[in-house]
């Protein structure tokens, strides 16, 4: 180094820009590469979520995900990243001008505390912005206006995501403050998505083709291509890598590498138990070990292992995952009981999901936690869960049910009945899914 | 002239197939269009399991073949479609025998039952 300085003197002494805040290069990678795999989710949500509709509809249904990417990419640049982390006001939203469409953020900018640009802490943040309402698409496939669904996603991202964002992750957020764990999302994320997502099923309505069971026998509606749903619950699990590990960048610094390692592991360990346990549920319950059981399994542990990948050990994410299945085999049969169309258990597998895991998480909390988890005896991080848990849920609901009931009111919600017949594919987007008739 | 329409399950159909072939004449071997169709009559759908729920399609997927022979040949083929489908369950389809006006071959203009 001694020489080079003595060789480029004029170079080396030019550029170091004036206190530059030291960058964490490991951290500032593995963020950006996970920015990008919980992009890819997205693509995987709209295969996911594809293969479990009818034919007629497979178009509007990935469409629903992938308009996400860049209607809420936008948002997120425009408005949503300052509601989130700008600076808090009262604890209960973010402003700061300078973010206002990122118009003063210097691009060499570092997020304080982290070791990471700010302009990746942007994008990987960005990325949990956009899965969000597109997980809410799943209560209300085959039916949703798309016209109405772009402003309701807009809407509920703008007024449910960020200011809950705020206060479970900005560290002036009154939540944060109270000392509720949220490591990826599951209280901003699958909390807030899987229950807003049954606010608008019971608010739009069953499809007009769901017959409830009778008699242990079910609606007609059937999967048209599990082969997607199959690929869609692979990628979600790669990508979940960057979700969960990603998050260990963003919350915890400087013992990043450690808690990513952490949460990677656990990711790993939740998804393969919940989907094993699923597999052996329905097996014996159904006598037919499904595809489809396996892959709304392994969601349902990802999902619970969220909010707590960064806070629990591997075994614990075990039982975690084991019961993840066990109570969301329950929660998905439930809509059958009540009669509502979650169509695609956005509620029974994220909401129910995301619950759980929130909850869990004051259990067998022992990793980055001011206080310890049930299984050291500590009661208090389970109450906090509970409060954090309660006020996501309360507060998704209530604020989704006046957005939807808006929208509902000055356009409506549902496509028309014929369009509904007909399928949205031809009806809204004027395609078809496959052309695969006669004449090729 | 008699047009066969059989309706049989979707895993018969080689088994059709192979008795078709002892009974119809060997220059003649036999011309069969098979079409994949979905109806419901006496048996009742598959269940199927989507996520913990029992579905019964409304509609079950069959096979229909269409074969066209001349009179000697109706018999000999009704039996073979009967011997390759029964299993004895319900949903083993059924067979109609249907009068053929006439038969003409494309390439040729070739007219009635040598066209077949």
């Amino acid at each position: 180094m001694k020489e080079l300085v003595q060789l480029f003197p004029a170079v080396l002494a030019s550029d170091p820009p004036p206190s530059m805040p030291s960058i964490d290069s490991g951290g500032t990678a593995w963020m950006l590469m996970s920015s990008a795999l919980v992009l890819i989710m997205v693509p995987g949500l709209a295969l996911f979520y594809a293969g479990m509709v009818r034919k007629k509809n497979v178009l509007t249904t990935m469409m629903q995900s992938f308009v996400a990417m860049c209607v809420i990419g936008l948002q997120w640049v425009l408005i949503g990243y300052c509601l989130s982390f700008g600076k808090s006001v009262g604890g209960f939203i973010g402003f700061e001008w300078r973010l206002v469409g990122l118009h003063g953020v210097d691009w060499r900018a570092m997020v304080e505390g982290k070791g990471v640009p700010e302009l990746v802490f942007v994008m990987f943040q960005g990325k949990f912005a956009i899965i969000t309402p597109a997980l809410i698409a799943g209560a209300v496939a085959e039916r949703m206006k798309f016209s109405s669904y772009i402003v309701f996603i807009v809407l509920w991202t703008t007024l449910v995501y960020c200011p809950l964002a705020h206060w479970v992750w900005n560290p002036d957020g009154w939540l944060f403050k109270l000392g509720v764990l949220d490591f990826a999302g599951g209280t901003v994320v699958h909390i807030s998505a899987g229950f807003s997502a049954l606010v608008l099923a019971l608010l739009i309505g069953r499809r007009r083709d769901y017959l409830p069971g009778v008699g242990g026998e079910g609606f007609a509606i059937l999967p048209h291509n599990l082969t997607m749903t199959l690929l869609g619950a692979g990628l979600l699990w790669f990508g979940w890598f960057g979700f969960n590990a990603g998050s260990a960048v963003a919350v915890e610094f400087p013992v990043a590498g450690l808690s990513a390692g952490l949460a990677f592991a656990t990711t790993q360990t939740a998804a393969a138990a919940a989907g094993l346990t699923w597999l052996v549920i329905e097996w014996r319950h159904q006598g037919k070990p499904t595809t489809l059981g396996l892959a709304s399994g392994i969601v349902a542990g990802l999902v619970a292992i969220t909010p707590g990948a960064g806070h629990v050990l591997p075994w614990s994410a075990v039982i975690i995952g084991v019961l993840a299945s066990v109570v969301c085999y329950l929660g998905v049969r439930l809509k059958v009981r009540a009669g509502y169309d979650d169509s695609l258990d956005a509620f029974g597998v994220h909401g129910i999901g995301g619950l759980l895991g929130a909850l869990l998480t004051g259990v067998f909390c022992v990793a980055n936690t001011s206080n310890p988890g049930l299984v050291d005896g500590g009661w208090k991080q389970l109450a906090l869960q509970c409060v954090g848990a309660g006020v996501g849920v309360l507060f998704s609901m209530l604020a989704t049910l006046i957005i939807a009931a808006a929208i509902k009111a000055v356009m409506g919600l549902r496509v028309t009945d014929e369009q509904e017949r007909v399928g949205l594919d031809t009806a809204v987007h004027g395609e078809h899914g496959y052309h695969m008739d006669v004449v090729s | 002239m008699k047009m066969i329409i059989a309706i049989i399950r979707p895993e018969r159909l080689e088994p059709v197939q192979i008795e078709l072939r002892k009974v119809l004449d060997e220059n003649d071997t036999y011309r069969l269009t098979v079409q994949p169709v979905h109806g419901h009559g006496a048996q009742r759908g598959e269940v199927e399991y989507i996520r913990g729920q029992a579905v019964r399609p409304r509609l079950i997927p069959k096979l229909q073949l269409t074969i066209a022979v001349n009179d000697a040949y109706v018999q000999p083929a009704v039996d073979a479609i009967i011997t390759g489908a029964r299993t004895g369950g319900v949903g083993d389809g059924k067979v109609f025998v249907l009068p053929l006006d006439d038969v003409i071959r494309i390439r040729t203009g070739d007219r009635g039952g040598a066209a077949i």
